[in-house]
């Protein structure tokens, strides 16, 4: 397969010899319910269905509809290529699709990588998480909970004030807020509105004062250039982000290019992105988890699971920061550990027939029937840990850290819970998962600047420093447990003739927007949602706001699990 | 700088007006406006024109749709160090439709989708991410109960221009290398509809800006290579800009592929000028040419020590 000079193949015929009728559009649901769809200010493609009874959601689809089948494109291929592959799942979480293939490899070899390779990945993944992390809550959710349109009305010097009530750390003045107020009005003047046409603003559900809504408008602008910052650490450190290419095997390619300068210019980055954490993401977090205290209660989930993250030693998982874990029932100070043995992916409300599978055993027949949400309506599949459903992400590692007695992550949480007047209880909710992600952005930003401490320069020399040379046996198989910023991620791989066999991907996504599992039983999103209030059915902000504090990632989550059987036949046939 | 001298009275109070308001100082705009000039290959008697053309244009309308993609080329735009890239994005061009960053969901989405294409008819600038499936009538993507495929026949026809973001919008990219299942082809194959191509996995954001900062200059796209590449960007071979080349340190005997591939990245760079593949050692995998998924896989030349 590889060395084709023609991109098109015999697998992916540019023409279909029989095209079949384009499928006529889903007529808009008779049944009452609430359709979201395109979800936007999220990653990749979401349509969201609720029913509504009595002013609250009584019940609720999550569907995927973009199918890229990325699986079987890594069949045949060497396992050392797959990463750059695995990467693209998505341009977001950038990094994490891809040092997870890495690691399934280097488990498949058994290779063990260099002390300063296993630091600058885990500055890589930091990075990966403050950037994602501070995105997330301005720019892709701050909208669900702040009004532009009534910033417009704010008194600059009032807004100077609710600025240094929210943080002492800050001293902006009040014709700093001007400015903002005048550079929010040249959209709304000009009659252009651009990215922020056609909000729901004005809806009765947004709470805050003019003043604090310019405030959290200066700072949504603000996150535009500090995420910038969190990107340059990639560029630093792997070459470029979206993307970043400096990625090896058996370590980091990196070499010349890591001089004490570079590391500076690291730590310089990297320090500027921990005070705004400080004085901005998390003072802001924790002001609209105080003015929204409703949401305390709308949007929790029961069962909560954290695969774990960033070793500091050769020892998996006994050696990661963040621990593996699980939390049934909302029992916080019971965290079960993660046997990976219990996880199955349910097929009977997707698009794939089949039956419920360990990722390792996957089947999929892809065989799109329409979306009908009293049978199939997505190309997510519906996985299960212990039969049960599993919310990953911030909110399970932050409350997996605290059942654990995870020393700073205690600290924070506490004193979040006191600012915010909020219960531990409290935090199975929408405001628990938004807060959670400030949190533990703190958390990793606090221990970032220790880790940093311990980078050396290259030594120098051609030869690559930070990579453990190995011997690629002909076949093997290994796994890859890691968490992206969304949460728990496994990749599953098989490998025979130095060919890629079977490549299996369990994403954070595939967890919390799954559909229904062969028992009937919703997804972690679509029990979330259940209570939701809805005020008006056309403008259904408050279904945004439990959507959006998942973070939906949605292109990594769809993907075909297992060509070994020639399954592709059955999808031309389509 | 000498440049600012030829600019005209009303231009300069735009101009201090534009630098106030971001916080910088007059000389990052007109550096910003000399990384525009370069980068499009102009002399520098066009850095006042460009400073002219991002203080006082009127804001074209942009719609920018998504289909099978993974956002890594918004993001590229966005995650740029350059502080007038947003500006582009956000003030200088107008963003009817982009679902990465608009506010509106749902039908209220499309809504500016639907008012956008009427209301800027064969005015507004079409920017695709992303590969179109194309298998089983389009099926495996669908955006509001319509195909990937039949929002684009809708939409792109009725565009002044169409920009593809990227190898799977320009060529398919990923989803429609071998093993592929969902029929995914490149805007143009899949449309007939003709476009300009920005390969890259991802695109450079400062190729992206220098083409906004073009079109708000003449009001027209660059020229081209017969991929639809702009040459400005994709006239020269990494490998004869690549400041490793004859050193001890270039990336050849790792199977870099800088030799064949089209792209500025060596002069340009990533991340506000901070790095590139190359300089992490990481060799060049000539992610802008069709089919690269393929044609240049493995991507490694794993026989040595690589």
């Amino acid at each position: 397969m590889p060395k084709k000079d023609n991109p098109k193949n015999p697998h992916n015929p540019p023409t279909d010899p029989t095209p079949p009728p384009e499928p006529t559009p889903e007529p808009t649901p008779s049944n009452g319910n609430i359709v979201i769809d395109p979800v936007t200010r999220i990653e990749g493609h979401l349509r969201v269905e609720t029913a509504v009874a009595g002013g609250r959601v009584s019940s609720a689809w999550s569907t995927s509809p973009l199918f890229r089948g990325v699986e079987p494109i890594l069949k045949n291929r060497d396992p050392r290529d797959a990463w750059m592959f695995t990467q693209r799942l998505c341009g977001v979480c950038t990094y994490v699709h891809g040092i997870t293939s890495i690691r399934s490899v280097e488990d498949a070899v058994g290779v063990a990588i260099p002390e300063q390779a296993r630091l600058i990945r885990n500055l890589l993944m930091g990075a990966q998480w403050i950037h994602d992390h501070i995105v997330h809550f301005y720019q892709l959710h701050l909208l669900d909970w702040v009004d532009i349109t009534s910033a417009l009305t704010a008194d600059p010097a009032g807004a100077a004030s609710v600025d240094r009530q929210i943080s002492s750390a800050r001293n902006r003045s009040a014709a700093y807020f001007d400015g903002v107020k005048q550079r929010l009005q040249t959209f709304a003047g000009g009659g252009q509105l651009g990215p922020f046409a056609n909000g729901y603003w004005g809806h009765p559900a947004y709470l805050l004062s003019p003043e604090e809504n310019l405030v959290m408008m200066a700072n949504y602008l603000e996150a535009l250039r500090i995420q910038i910052d969190a990107a340059h650490m990639h560029g630093i450190l792997a070459g470029k982000n979206p993307h970043p290419h400096g990625m090896i095997v058996g370590g980091v390619p990196l070499n010349k290019d890591l001089t004490s300068n570079r590391i500076s210019e690291f730590a310089g980055v990297s320090n500027k992105a921990r005070d705004f954490v400080n004085n901005y993401y998390l003072p802001d977090a924790t002001w609209l988890a105080a003015r929204y205290s409703d949401y305390a209660t709308i949007g929790g989930t029961e069962n909560l699971m954290s695969f774990g993250e960033f070793p500091l030693g050769a020892a998996e998982p006994d050696s990661l920061y963040f621990p593996r874990g699980a939390i049934f029932n909302r029992q916080t100070s019971a965290v079960q550990p993660v046997d990976t043995g219990q996880i199955s992916e349910h097929v009977t409300h997707s698009w794939y027939s089949g039956s419920a599978r360990h990722p390792s055993r996957g089947q999929t027949v892809p065989d799109y029937t329409g979306i009908n949400i009293a049978d199939r309506y997505s190309w997510i599949k519906a996985p299960r840990y212990q039969g049960q459903p599993m919310e990953v992400g911030p909110l399970a590692r932050v409350l997996i850290n605290y059942g654990k007695g995870h020393g700073a992550t205690v600290q924070v949480v506490n004193a979040f819970l006191q600012k915010a007047g909020m219960s531990l209880a409290g935090m199975y909710s929408t405001l628990g998962r938004t807060a959670a992600r400030a949190i533990e952005t703190k958390v990793i930003a606090d221990v970032m600047s220790t880790w940093v401490g311990q980078l050396s320069p290259s030594p120098g020399g051609s030869e690559m420093p930070f990579r453990s040379t190995f011997t690629m046996p002909d076949a093997g198989s290994g796994v890859a447990l890691n968490e992206a910023p969304r949460g728990a991620l496994g990749h599953w791989l098989n490998y025979s003739g130095g060919k890629i066999s079977n490549y299996q991907m369990v994403v954070p996504s595939t967890w919390n927007f799954g559909p229904r599992d062969s028992a009937n039983v919703p997804g972690p999103v679509e029990q979330a949602l259940i209570d939701t209030p809805v005020a008006d059915e056309s403008k259904p902000l408050e279904v945004l706001r439990v959507v959006h504090s998942f973070d939906p990632c949605i292109a990594c989550a769809v993907h075909v699990l297992d060509p070994k059987n020639n399954q592709s036949f059955k999808v031309q046939a389509l | 700088m000498k440049q600012e001298d030829k600019l005209d009275e009303g231009l300069e109070e735009k101009i201090d007006d534009l630098v106030t308001k971001k916080g910088v100082t007059r000389r990052d705009f007109m550096k910003f406006c000399g990384l525009m000039a370069a980068t499009l290959g102009l002399e520098a008697s066009f850095v006042p024109k460009i400073a002219r053309a991002i203080a006082s244009a009127p804001r074209p309308p942009i719609v920018w749709l998504q289909f099978a993609e993974c956002t890594g080329c918004t993001e590229a735009l966005l995650r740029t160090a350059d502080p007038f890239i947003d500006d582009l994005l956000l003030e200088k061009v107008s963003s009817e439709y982009h679902e990465t960053i608009m506010a509106a969901a749902g039908d209220h989405a499309t809504a500016c989708l639907d008012s956008a294409v009427s209301q800027y008819a064969g005015q507004f600038l079409c920017f695709v991410e992303g590969a179109i499936p194309t298998a089983g009538g389009g099926i495996y993507g669908m955006i509001g109960n319509k195909t990937m495929l039949q929002i684009a026949r809708e939409v792109l026809p009725q565009a002044k221009a169409v920009v593809c973001v990227g190898t799977c919008a320009s060529f398919g990219g990923l989803p429609a290398a071998a093993g592929g299942l969902t029929g995914a082809r490149g805007v143009r194959d899949a449309t007939g509809i003709s476009t300009v191509n920005m390969p890259g996995c991802p695109p450079n954001a400062v190729n992206i800006a220098a083409l906004i900062v073009n079109y708000l200059l003449n009001n027209q796209l660059p020229g081209t290579d017969r991929y639809g590449r702009p040459n400005f960007a994709y006239g020269n071979k990494v490998h004869s800009l690549c400041p490793r080349r004859g050193t001890d340190w270039c990336l050849k005997g790792f199977g870099c592929k800088g030799p064949n591939a089209l792209h500025n990245c060596p002069s340009v760079k990533y991340n506000g000028g901070t790095s590139w593949c190359v300089q992490a050692d990481a060799p060049c995998k000539n992610c802008t040419t069709p089919g690269f998924w393929d044609s240049m896989t493995p991507f490694f030349d794993y026989s040595g020590s690589y």
